[in-house]
């Protein structure tokens, strides 16, 4: 009896295990090859995006893959989590001046308002199912997007002024600067953003993710996603634990977010970086990376993150390799005849296999 | 006093009466069995007593304590766990975590401590591990605690269910037609688990089950329901010679 439980245990740990190694084997292999100059800047300049984009599609498995919902407004909480910390780290610019301990103060704001922005919106939107929770979901990450649109905070001698007008109506002193200026968004927020510090969080995603679902918690909201009414029948909270899902998933984005808003000079919301284009592409990583997988949507977040700029110099056919790498990648996760192949010839994988032996 | 004491107990979907007046009584470790036509209320009873239906009308008193119209979750931490008419797992747990699910409510660590892997997670997670295993034992699933609970064969999905509802540490137990899609011999089998739990655990439970050897075999008492009315109601051997009964459910 022993036995079996400690080789299961192992089993799981080691799984963790080898998804942490991909992780830092990667950031090795990428910073050793930055250092000695053999990579092209273009791709040094999208290391920071390529950690935004895993940390948001693993955080986006959880409520999809783990909690069994389909979220289409994860780009919402993105959004939340940059507006709020570039709001803080340029009010804060010239107060704190250690960069790392003001970008560590935005980061740790930046997860609460976005968390905060999960729970209120999950207390109404949880009680639907399916597609109406998708729809929902949707609409509310496009209400976020829009509401920063029209945004205006300025500080001056007396304070911060707010408006949902334009710069006029903040009606400030002379001496006051405009923070946030509505579709013009927040410029000059400090760029502090790192690969290393993407790496880390990548890590922390990855370590909170996996401990979660690993535990007593995980247990129960797995219990939700496979039979809600059993669940419910055993006494698990099914209301509790669907919110703190959606929290966790909000609050690792609105990580995500921050490193976003930190890695550029200028902070917009438009449709191309906070918009329903963006969550469903965050989800294209998490459905080719294998729903339920964590792993997988590391993966899937990089590749396909990565694709886009590799194929740069082919103009012509860039387009069309994409769309061939995701029928690809696809076939390889969801075919049967390839599950089949992936069971015989590769060790590592999926946990049907496991339960097969 | 009785376990379970159901008085009166109704209710209506528009214009139908699903059930009406519903008494029972259930005495500590009977094995009680509640039987009747297709269509007749049976599952609406169990839906009842677990909450997932508020009655209209009517008493339901576990031990003691008032459970009419509670919620599902406080049932289930009252002391009623049940099994389903068409099997419920957590498909894609494996055994032992569809068990360790079972054990929800009964251990506790805070989620950060879970997250940090501290030592009351590991404590916690341990003792869950031995009581699930234990729990394993008794079915005869141990040796299959790692395997996707969806991979089993239908008679061991079946036993996984109960226990599952036996790891919430329940007063009463209901299953719902545990026999059913089985051949006479595993029928057999669930007998003598059936009989097994109730002496082993202590449990009372209530079952609700279309083939009459299992009924008459292990069922002290019986409750037979006809368009949601109580038609019979006493130890099992009168039931099933009752006319009445005869001519509603069993035939000539």
């Amino acid at each position: 009896m022993k036995k079996v439980m400690s080789k299961a245990m192992n089993k799981t740990t080691k799984n963790n295990l080898i998804t942490y190694a991909i992780v830092i084997a990667a950031f090795v292999i990428m910073q050793t090859l930055i250092a000695t100059g053999s990579v092209p800047s273009l791709i040094e300049g999208i290391m920071v995006p390529v950690c935004i984009y895993v940390i948001m599609a693993v955080s986006l498995n959880l409520v999809v893959g783990i909690l069994g919902e389909l979220s289409l407004g994860h780009a919402g909480f993105m959004c939340v989590g940059a507006f709020s910390s570039a709001f803080f780290s340029k009010c804060m610019k010239e107060v704190i001046t250690v960069d790392a301990l003001r970008f560590f103060l935005a980061m740790l704001i930046g997860i609460a308002v976005a968390a905060v922005f999960g729970i209120l919106i999950g207390i109404p939107v949880l009680r639907l199912k399916g597609d109406y929770l998708a729809i929902v979901t949707l609409a509310f990450g496009e209400i976020i997007k829009n509401l920063v649109n029209v945004l205006f905070i300025g500080k001056d001698s007396n304070g911060f002024h707010f408006s949902m007008k334009d710069v006029m109506a903040l009606d400030m002193e002379p001496d006051g600067t405009v923070i946030v200026n509505g579709p013009q968004g927040i410029t000059g927020t400090p760029q502090d953003s790192t690969f290393l510090i993407g790496f880390i969080m990548i890590l922390i995603s990855l370590f909170v993710i996996l401990n979660l679902i690993n535990s007593r918690d995980g247990r129960a909201i797995m219990a939700i996603r496979d039979n809600r009414i059993a669940a419910e029948s055993i006494g698990i909270n099914i209301t509790k634990y669907k919110l703190m899902a959606f929290t966790v998933s909000a609050a690792l984005a609105g990580s995500a977010g921050v490193l976003y808003a930190h890695n550029l000079s200028t902070l917009t919301a438009n449709t191309n970086n906070f918009g329903y284009n963006q969550s469903i592409m965050i989800l294209v990583f998490v459905v080719l990376g294998g729903i339920g997988s964590i792993r997988g949507s590391v993966i899937a977040a990089v590749i396909l993150t990565l694709l886009p700029e590799l194929l740069r110099g082919m103009q012509d056919y860039r387009m069309l390799i994409y769309a061939i790498v995701l029928i690809a990648m696809m076939l390889f996760n969801w075919a049967p005849k390839a599950m089949e192949w992936r069971e015989r010839h590769l060790r590592f994988g999926r946990k049907k296999e496991e339960a097969g032996e | 006093m009785a376990l379970l004491e159901v008085k009166n107990l109704g209710i209506s979907f528009g214009g139908l009466r699903a059930v009406n007046a519903f008494d029972i009584s259930i005495e500590k470790q009977e094995l009680y069995g509640l039987i009747g036509p297709n269509g007749a209320g049976k599952t609406t009873v169990f839906n009842l007593l677990t909450g997932v239906y508020r009655p209209d009308s009517g008493k339901v008193l576990l031990d003691g304590e008032d459970i009419t119209g509670k919620k599902t979750i406080d049932i289930s931490k009252a002391g009623i766990a049940r099994t389903f008419q068409n099997i419920r797992l957590f498909k894609q747990l494996s055994v032992l975590d569809n068990v360790k699910a079972g054990l929800h409510n009964k251990h506790h660590y805070p989620t950060v401590s879970g997250i940090l892997r501290l030592p009351s997670y590991r404590k916690v997670e341990r003792e869950m591990d031995e009581q699930a295993m234990e729990l394993l034992k008794v079915f005869d699933l141990d040796q299959v605690a790692q395997v996707t609970a969806s991979n089993l064969p239908y008679g061991q999905q079946r036993r996984l269910e109960i226990a599952r509802a036996l790891a919430t540490e329940p007063k009463l137990l209901l299953l719902d037609e545990p026999a059913a899609g089985m051949n006479p011999n595993e029928t057999g089998e669930l007998m003598d688990m059936i009989r097994f739990v109730r002496d082993e655990f202590k449990m009372t439970i209530l079952l609700i089950e279309h083939d009459m050897k299992l009924v008459s075999g292990i069922c002290e008492r019986l409750t037979v329901l006809n368009f949601g009315e109580v038609l019979s109601q006493g130890a099992t051997s009168d039931v099933l010679n009752d006319p009445q009964v005869i001519t509603a459910y069993l035939g000539e």
